[in-house]
């Protein structure tokens, strides 16, 4: 009896990595470091300077990223979070900016974070009560928030640029936790940290998480055995809308002005993070653990590139490759961790 | 002894189609009773309208004694009656264990945090109990067999505090030893003094492991009859619903009188089919 156990347990090792959905992109993230760290390694790629570099753009993209990934696994998309970083940037800056409201940055996100949870429950309210897809419904949000977000800037500002909040933003503490940084890194890479972990423990440890698993895997069979899905799927969406929301502030706040085109293409380039990642499209699997780390692979590329003697311009040629090569790799050993029997 | 549950003329209309006319029908604990009928005859129907997915047009389910009006499936299931569907409700890319709690999740500790240590080892126990011994609970669904995947259905129904077991067909995808297991399960699961609906459409199946059968034809009863009362036959010819066999006789005799030769070898033909599946049967 215990020989069979010693047995099982050695198999079961193999089988449990194999079951990981993160197993691809770790890979992925090996093979980009030491090709940056060859191809580049002597022009200063593996420098602290470089580090923190691609820790920053990593860190925003990986926020929502995490976000995203849990909705795409609980089954459903979100076009829209690219415009809601531009539009909740906005009007993070107008209500701050002394020409304008001029409350406190803190307050002013605080009211930004209230107005675009209430688009994510839209947007999730839309999805269930039409039925329609997600992509559909979130791609006309994506352009109606666009749109009044051009529309209102140049209503109330006349510029598509509203700027000047650095005195605001020094006198405000609480805006620290966004403009800030600490240990050398800035707050954005800390937020990464901890929404990385908060969402992780919430998919893998909570009952919420496991609801998220069977309204992505299949709503029917999940509203079956008592599973809330319309409850669980809307709170999704509110989510991403937070989480576009949070970066939003990062941005606005370290930089001390906000543009309309901020966040523009996001929305696709956190896809393509949850789905190196190991998120399916379909819903029903992935990891919020993998949708950081495929963010650390794009932002380790995007300025990894930079120290190589490649044009930034073949960045996206790139990225495009490595969404291609993580999909049938994912998809690979997915088809394996099935084939493995007890 | 009073009965588990009762449906008293129970009625359902879609519209204008009658899908259940007065179906009378009473499950004992401790019983399996095999719900018959060809594809068609209501059986879905009145399962739906017994787990609260359907709400009955007329008549009363009585259950423990008290009548009651279910709103969702979610109440049912509260109540104690638990339905495994032909599509079981189960995420093949889930871990068994996961998808053994989907939405019944124990909460422990402070933070009332899912504990996979916890729900893997009930779920080993609970599959071991009725004879299935997984050696990882954290494995996908996807990697059991059909009729594992039944067992495991009925697993969790038996331990969530089912005290009764509607299945859905659970036989009818399975191979032959596949089905052997499954319907073990079922026996099992009335010797823990479960009241079991069984439904299918194989005698074969019905017949070794029920106690009770109704049979159902076009949304009506032909009754219920005990296994002593019964032969394995006549439920066959019941549901095939003997009579309707008899009418295409005669419409094939009429055929035959105006065009003997084709329709001759045509009769001979269907009678032929008929005599080998009565062959097969008995």
């Amino acid at each position: 009896m215990v020989a069979h156990d010693e047995r099982l347990q050695s198999l079961s090792i193999w089988k449990r990595l194999l079951l990981r959905p993160e197993l691809g992109s770790i890979a992925g993230l090996i093979v980009v470091f030491l090709f940056f760290a060859i191809t580049a390694g002597g022009n200063g790629f593996l420098t602290w300077l470089s580090v923190r570099n691609y820790l920053e753009v990593a860190a925003q993209l990986g926020i929502l990223a995490a976000a995203v990934a849990l909705l795409m696994i609980g089954g459903e998309f979100d076009l829209s979070v690219g415009s809601m970083i531009g539009i909740a940037g906005i009007t993070i800056a107008v209500l701050s900016s002394p020409d304008y409201v001029h409350l406190p940055p803190s307050l002013a996100v605080l009211i930004t974070l209230v107005f675009s949870l209430g688009i994510g429950y839209i947007n999730g309210w839309l999805v269930m009560r039409t039925g329609l897809p997600s992509f559909i419904v979130t791609l006309a949000m994506m352009f109606i928030l666009a749109g009044l977000n051009i529309g209102f800037t140049k209503l109330i500002t006349n510029l598509t640029i509203v700027s000047g909040l650095q005195d605001v933003v020094a006198k405000d503490p609480v805006a620290g936790l966004f403009a800030g940084s600490w240990l050398g890194l800035p707050a954005s890479v800390w937020w990464w940290l901890v929404v990385t972990i908060v969402l992780s423990m919430v998919l893998l440890r909570t009952s919420f998480g496991n609801w998220v698993f069977g309204a992505g895997g299949d709503p029917n069979a999940a509203r079956n055995v008592g599973v809330p899905v319309r409850r669980v799927k809307i709170s999704l969406f509110m989510l991403t809308a937070a989480a576009a929301t949070v970066v939003a502030a990062i941005q606005t706040l370290s930089i001390g002005s906000a543009n309309v085109l901020n966040g523009q293409g996001k929305e696709l380039e956190a896809v393509a993070a949850s789905v190196i990642g190991g998120c399916l499209l379909t819903g029903g699997y992935g990891s919020v653990i993998g949708a950081s780390i495929g963010s650390l692979i794009l932002g380790m590329v995007q300025q990894g590139i930079v120290y190589t003697n490649i044009d930034t311009d073949w960045y996206k040629v790139l990225v495009g490759g490595m969404i291609l090569g993580a999909v049938i790799l994912n998809n690979y050993l997915r088809r394996k961790s099935l084939e493995v029997r007890r | 002894m009073t009965p588990l549950v009762e449906l008293r003329k129970v009625s359902k209309y879609f519209g204008p189609v009658v899908s259940l006319k007065d179906i009378d029908m009473k499950i004992y604990a401790g019983e399996v009773h095999c719900l018959l009928g060809d594809n068609g005859a209501g059986k879905s129907t009145l399962i739906k309208t017994l787990s609260g997915v359907h709400k009955p047009s007329e008549g009363q389910i009585v259950f423990e004694g008290q009548e009651v009006s279910f709103s969702s499936p979610r109440e049912a299931l509260n109540r104690g009656i638990a339905t495994v569907y032909q599509d079981l409700a189960m995420l093949p890319l889930m871990s068994i264990s996961r998808n053994f709690f989907l939405g019944r999740e124990p909460r422990v500790g402070p933070l009332r945090l899912y504990d996979g240590n916890y729900t893997a080892n009930v779920a080993r126990e609970e599959l071991r109990k009725i004879g299935i011994d997984i050696r990882d609970p954290d494995q996908p669904v996807g990697t059991l067999s059909g009729g594992e995947r039944q067992s495991v259905a009925i697993a969790r129904a038996v331990y969530f505090g089912a005290k009764v077991l509607i299945l859905d067909e659970p036989t009818s995808a399975l191979g032959v030893k596949e089905a052997a297991v499954v319907l073990k399960y079922v026996v099992q699961a009335k010797t823990r003094g479960l009241g079991v609906i069984f439904i299918t459409h194989n005698v074969h199946h019905a017949w070794a492991v029920g106690d009770t059968f109704t049979v159902l034809n076009r949304g009506k009863s032909y009754g219920t009859f005990a296994k002593a009362d019964t032969a394995r036959e006549k439920l066959l010819q019941m549901m095939a619903g003997g009579e309707e066999l008899e009418a295409l006789a005669v419409e094939l005799d009429l055929i035959s009188k105006k065009d003997p030769t084709s329709a001759g070898r045509m009769e001979h033909g269907v009678a032929e089919e008929l005599h080998r599946e009565g062959g097969s049967s008995a």
